[in-house]
């Protein structure tokens, strides 16, 4: 695309005459034939549904008085809605508690199969790595029953133990639950990701770090931690996206706690819910913009700091 | 967590079917005939006698043997019975149907509660023009009132849930409980029984739209008005209103209701072992424990719903609903025909057969009916309780025209004061104030307060 806009205008540049006549002639279009077909499906599947859900946020249909053009004005209710807001900031501070305890379980798993000193690392690697394998509806569903304070785990347990374990489902506790539920799925993918990065370390640079007399927390430190720290920014980026995503946990939960899980817990289900429920497309395409905007600023500054500090 | 690829992908189909139902739509109008949206019962029979397929999509269990029963008598109609979720998720896919211009059915199963969002919004045909208001005497009350929105008939009724109290007697027995016949008595048994047995609730209850709007129904209440289909007012503070959530939230407040929800795996175990002792419920519950919990065959008897005034015999509908036709239906005369054959004509039978508590007046006073002795019930002559009920239904009653999105964030507003334990009249003033909300945002004038 951009060759095309390169390309003066003729009207506009008449002193070029022939020469670049000559040269719109012989343009090659191999290239665009090659990517054209990727072209196509990604303008279909990615580009599309994305320019029309902009074009959906400018508008607002009404079951009285039908569908107008209204500019901005959806924008600017998201930024007044408290809902939104409230959505947000739950998926916020599940960002900044959740991802941090998930990443260096996932760090810490990947640096103790690779230090070698685990008998049957490849098991431990498989089971760590398993929970990602089984899909999030059904993860959801194991946890829920076992979260259950009359018939599920937790009542078990207190019956056991002759404890009252608090609600897992209750408004204090559901965020950590649907937390615990996330890096539950999540460790052995972000295991998995810094595992490979350890692997690519060249051997000789442990070898030389032993002569010199290194112990295994000092190779750590300055070997392994700063090669892997681009897999960590990848695990970071990748755990924000999914943070702001939040659905399939908590919308799999709300039957069993449907009072404290609410129709807007996070931003996601607030739009799924407005569109699918309330009929509201126009607003829900607005909120799922404004998300997408804020998570790939917010990843993008996560990936600038990252890489800057590897200089 | 990939909801919002595929919600891009839905959205980008929703472009694409937009483009092909205008290109339907333009198809559209060069066939002509069955589309006509008034007719007599001639031009009914003539369309029944033409090669037509029509798409009816409902739960209830007996319409799929309704329509093969129908095609047998009318053998160049198909009737292809869809079941696209229920209740909620129904609507949610007939609204969107509804707003991609293409896609929804030609009859469609719409409960009471949700009619009015449908009518009013101008997706339904009015049955006046094929002359079925004259079927109104066939119909209790309460239903053709639940039919009849804005001098309009919008939908037969199929189904009907007047209330009544469902208990289970061998847990009042134990206990030496009286079965409460007024709200102060029910709230006086609730404490007596979590006091003799801590396991034991005299019923459950974690917020429910449907229940809470029913009762108060009962209570006298009329929360909601509609004027001129737009204008809209809302107070769920009035007498009724208050009066329920006043004495609903002492059993709320006192953890005297079991925290489980309705229709799960729980509820139906806490039914069979006397842990939910009550249940204050529509028409249509007997098929449901008979099924459900079977191993508390004997147990359970029926009584009328407790009431607000000693004496004063008042209950209110809960759940039920009818079928009506889709403005876009291609076929309205033969779906009319299908329409009267399942809810006003054989296809009745066919339902009460399968459970359905009926909504035709002919049907409630029939003899074997009313004097059907329910072996589950340890004999009773259940449906004398519940036909009385249908009688009883207080008047005045009104859904709102967005009652189905309401409802969907009741547990949002009044959930919380279930969460917390706390007075029910809280909640209500939430709720009152995120639908009218929603209404003002969707172009309705709402009012709200007296």
């Amino acid at each position: 695309m951009t060759t095309v806009s390169q390309d003066p205008p003729r009207a506009v540049a008449p002193r070029l005459g022939r020469g670049s006549a000559s040269q719109k002639a012989k343009r090659d279009w191999t290239g665009w034939k090659f990517i054209g077909p990727f072209m196509l499906i990604f303008a279909f599947v990615l580009v599309a549904p994305v320019v029309y859900s902009i074009y959906l946020s400018f508008f607002k249909d009404q079951l009285v008085g039908g569908n107008s053009f209204v500019g901005f004005a959806n924008y600017i209710q998201v930024l007044g809605d408290s809902k939104f807001w409230e959505s947000l900031g739950r998926v916020s501070i599940f960002l900044v508690v959740q991802v941090p305890i998930m990443l260096l379980l996932a760090l810490f798993a990947a640096l103790a199969i690779d230090s070698a000193r685990l008998h049957f690392p490849a098991f431990f690697r498989i089971g760590i790595f398993l929970p990602y394998a089984v899909p999030a509806v059904v993860a959801t569903l194991m946890w829920g029953f076992m979260y259950g304070i009359r018939f599920g785990l937790v009542a078990n347990i207190n019956d056991f133990f002759g404890i009252s374990l608090p609600d897992p489902l209750s408004n204090e506790w559901v965020l950590a639950s649907i937390g615990n539920i996330v890096t539950w799925e999540f460790v052995g993918y972000n295991m998995l990701l810094f595992y490979a990065a350890l692997r690519v370390i060249p051997t000789d640079l442990y070898e030389a770090a032993e002569l010199d007399g290194a112990n295994h927390l000092r190779i750590i430190r300055n070997i392994k931690l700063p090669a892997l720290r681009p897999a960590i920014v990848i695990g970071t980026i990748f755990s924000i996206i999914g943070s702001f995503q939040l659905f399939n946990e908590p919308n799999i939960l709300k039957p069993l706690a449907k009072n404290t899980i609410v129709t807007s817990f996070t931003p996601n289900m607030y739009a799924y819910n407005l569109s699918f429920s309330g009929q509201q497309y126009n607003y829900a395409a607005t909120i799922a913009i404004v998300m997408g905007v804020a998570t790939a600023v917010i990843a993008l500054v996560v990936q600038n700091r990252g890489s800057r500090k590897e200089v | 967590m990939k909801i919002r690829s595929t919600r891009r992908l839905r959205r980008g189909a929703a472009a694409l079917t937009g483009v092909l139902a205008l290109g339907l739509a333009l198809s559209a109008c060069s066939s002509a005939g069955g589309s006509a949206e008034t007719g007599n019962a001639d031009d009914i029979a003539k369309a029944l006698d033409t090669e037509t397929t029509i798409t009816v999509w409902a739960w209830a269990p007996a319409v799929e043997q309704i329509a093969k029963d129908f095609e047998k008598e009318h053998p160049k109609i198909t009737v292809k019975v869809v079941n696209a979720g229920t209740g909620n998720d129904q609507y949610v896919k007939l609204q969107n149907a509804i707003k991609a211009g293409s896609g929804a059915p030609d009859v469609a199963q719409i409960e009471y509660y949700a009619l009015p969002q449908f009518a009013l919004s101008d997706s339904l045909v009015d049955l006046k023009g094929f002359g079925f208001d004259s079927f109104a005497d066939k119909y209790t009350d309460s239903t053709w009132n639940s039919v009849s929105l804005n001098d309009g008939v919008y939908a037969l009724p199929q189904d009907s849930g007047p209330m009544a109290l469902f208990y289970n007697k061998a847990v009042f027995d134990q206990y030496g409980i009286a079965v409460p016949t007024t709200w102060d008595e029910y709230v006086a048994a609730a404490k007596q029984l979590h006091a003799a047995d801590p396991t034991k609730y005299i019923t459950n209850d974690t917020g429910d739209a449907g229940f809470t709007t029913s009762m108060i129904w009962q209570a006298g209440g009329q929360p909601y008005k509609t004027e001129k289909s737009t204008d809209v007012s809302i107070n769920l503070q009035d007498e009724g209103s208050k009066k329920f959530a006043d004495t609903w939230s002492q059993l709320v407040e006192g953890g005297l209701v079991s925290p489980i929800t309705s229709w799960s795996d729980e509820w139906y175990k806490g039914l069979g072992d006397g842990s939910i002792a009550t249940l204050t419920i529509g028409a249509w519950m007997p098929g449901n424990l008979e099924s459900g919990v079977a191993q508390a065959s004997g147990d359970w008897r029926v009584a009328p719903m407790p009431t607000w005034e000693k004496g004063q015999a008042a209950s209110a509908e809960n759940g039920g609903g009818g079928d009506a036709i889709l403005k876009q239906s291609k076929n309205k005369l033969a779906a009319a025909g299908f329409l009267q054959y399942m809810n006003e004509g054989d296809g009745t039978q066919t339902s009460i057969a399968k459970g359905g508590f009926p909504s035709t007046v002919a049907d409630l006073n029939n003899d074997s009916f009313l004097n059907y002795e329910s072996p589950y019930f340890g004999g009773q002559k259940i449906n004398q309780v519940l036909v009385q009920s249908s009688k009883d239904v207080v008047k005045g009653w009104q859904y709102l025209p967005f009652q189905v999105y309401s409802n969907s964030i009741f547990n949002d507003t009044v959930g919380k004061s279930y969460a917390d334990k706390s007075d029910l009249n809280t909640g209500l003033e939430a709720w009152q104030k995120a639908t009218a909300d929603y209404g003002n945002e969707q172009g309705f004038t709402v009012k709200t307060g007296n």
